[in-house]
């Protein structure tokens, strides 16, 4: 009876898991393109390159984000300001700024290096491309606009979600030079792209209310 | 016989095929979408509604894709070997009685491909030829992996056909004695088998052939699932070990027919095991208390339930349970099955004797 036994125990644990996907209680996967799954708040996306409100660029070309690479993506050069119509606060500016998203692992490392907070990640993660030298983003394509919008490679694709490029990752948030640890309730730099403030991440207390 | 009964003869016989290949088509569909729910899956949802499509869809791309011919490749059997799986899982069902015969202009209109009167045997011949083409393709591929899942199939085949026709073996004893009006003796023909099974006993127990013989049914039923290379037993695929088994080197519209067939011998076999367990397309029809029309149809209904119910365990075994090893495969055949065959076998035989001519000292 052992084997019978066994089988019969096996069929009724697959059984339970069919009764719950067919009465909706669990369902493990989505309809992808059509809906979007809400991804981790701290979830590693496309770099974004970020302004002050005044839209002065925050990038100040000191290529530490390159050097902080440890995949070598970014690809950085600076470039003395125009005393008369700076491009940014400092003395130098980034003239060049590209990263090649099929090597970039989406660390964060950049990010963290930045003195300034130029560069950002997002949570956009659809990338693909059909030819490798669009995976290179250039400067155009990572700088966002005087408004505060954020340029989208495919912005007319059915896959691009061009909400993502408005969700900053909150890894940001805690690391940031001005934040604290327990990074709750205090409004720290910005992180989200964009001039805009965003609100203070909520406490841990409101968050599971 | 005139042009009217020839024509009625190619119908049926097309009737048959439609019938096999159109569910065909959707269970292929039933079964990925069936497994996805085992494991909270959606399963297709893109082509059609709910992904009805979707074997269609791959069905078309199989149809466009280049099929390759490896250079080691025994040329005439390789091309032969889909063709060997595909016809004999058509043929099997062929046999099969799918609804109730009902009258038109007075010609009486079977719906079964052919009513063989050695329906039985043929349907065994059959589902042993079926096991030559993976037998086949798997040698003339001229790879490794295909060949040792050729020599899996062999194995296998041998050791559950035993188990199956033993359990048939008991099926046909058993009818015998349920012979009624004209016919007496045993019969090996699919329609007269399922003709025995009408009824109830007591007025609430259908008189289906599972009942007395659950032990025969129960062997029955994991033989067709040997015989169909069927998850737990599909060691002749075995994606992890062998690639692909016997298919490995097949490509486009000949692994297309190896698929097909493995699909039709699922709906073929167990509507065989309906056939022989389930009393078929019998079942309550309410003749005159419901319009003709409904009353002619649901006999085919009941069939299509029972068969669907063991199709679904189909699935439901191969979203369970994991491939056995070669050595248990080979132990539960030789050493479970025969011989537990066997003894219902003579269990059965001394039971059904003693009731027909009483006990051997009177």
């Amino acid at each position: 009876m052992g084997v019978i036994g066994e089988l019969l125990k096996g069929m009724r644990a697959t059984g339970r898991e069919l009764l719950l996907t067919v009465s909706g209680k669990r369902m493990l996967t989505t309809q992808y393109p059509k809906e979007f799954r809400a991804k981790p708040q701290r979830f590693h996306g496309r770099h974004v390159l970020n302004r002050y409100p005044d839209g002065m660029e925050k990038c100040i070309g000191c290529e530490l984000c390159a050097g902080a690479c440890p995949a070598r993506c970014i690809y950085v050069r600076g470039e003395d300001n125009d005393p008369l119509a700076p491009n940014s606060p400092g003395e130098r500016f980034g003239f060049v700024y590209e990263i090649n998203m099929l090597r970039c692992i989406f660390c964060g490392l950049c990010v963290e290096a930045c003195p300034t907070e130029a560069i950002t990640m997002t949570s956009l993660f659809e990338m693909s491309t059909t030819n490798r030298s669009d995976a290179i983003y250039t400067k155009d394509e990572m700088l966002m606009r005087p408004d505060g919008t954020v340029p989208h490679m495919f912005p007319d694709d059915h896959l691009a979600n061009l909400s993502e490029l408005d969700t900053a990752d909150g890894w940001l948030r805690a690391t940031a030079p001005s934040g604290s640890s327990a990074y709750e309730g205090l409004k720290m730099w910005q992180g989200t792209p964009g001039p805009a403030d965003w609100d203070p991440e909520p406490s841990q207390e409101e968050r599971d209310a | 016989m005139d042009g009217v009964d020839f024509l009625i003869v190619v119908v049926r016989a097309v009737m048959a095929f439609v019938l096999l290949l159109v569910l065909t088509i959707l269970n292929v569909w039933a079964e990925r979408k069936v497994v996805a729910d085992f494991q909270n899956r959606l399963g297709p949802m893109r082509a059609g509604p709910f992904g009805v499509l979707q074997t269609v869809a791959d069905g078309l791309k199989l149809f466009f894709k280049e099929s390759v011919l490896p250079a080691k490749a025994e040329v005439g059997l390789y091309v032969a070997a889909p063709f060997l799986a595909v016809i004999p899982a058509f043929l099997i069902f062929l046999n099969i009685p799918w609804g109730r015969p009902f009258t038109i202009g007075g010609r009486e209109i079977a719906l079964q491909g052919v009513d063989l009167n050695v329906g039985l045997l043929f349907v065994l011949a059959m589902s042993s030829m079926a096991v030559y083409a993976v037998v086949l393709a798997g040698w003339s591929s001229g790879s490794k992996y295909p060949l040792l899942g050729g020599i899996r199939a062999t194995a296998q085949a041998i050791s559950y056909e035993a188990a199956m026709g033993l359990a048939m073996v008991s099926v046909v004893m058993f009818s015998a004695t349920q012979a009624s009006g004209g016919a007496q003796g045993g019969t090996l023909s699919l329609s007269e088998l399922v003709a025995r099974q009408a009824g109830t006993w007591g007025g609430f127990i259908p008189r289906w052939n599972a009942i007395p013989l659950f032990v025969a049914f129960v062997i029955f039923f994991i033989a067709i699932v040997a015989e169909t290379n069927r998850a737990p037993f599909d060691l002749v695929e075995a994606e992890q070990e062998l690639v692909g088994g016997f298919n490995t080197e097949y490509s486009g519209m000949r692994f297309a027919m190896f698929f097909l067939a493995e699909y039709v011998n699922i709906f073929s076999m167990s509507a065989l095991a309906t056939t022989l367990f389930l009393g078929g397309w019998n079942g309550p029809t309410w003749d005159g208390a419901l319009p003709a029309f409904i009353s002619a149809i649901l006999p085919t209904v009941w069939f299509l339930v029972k068969t669907y119910v063991l199709v679904f365990i189909f699935f439901w075994i191969r979203a369970t349970l994991p491939r056995f090893r070669y050595d248990q495969l080979m132990q539960l055949g030789w050493k479970r099955l025969i011989p537990a065959a066997l003894v219902w076998l003579i269990m059965s035989t001394v039971v059904i004797g003693f009731r027909q001519f009483g006990p051997p000292w009177s």
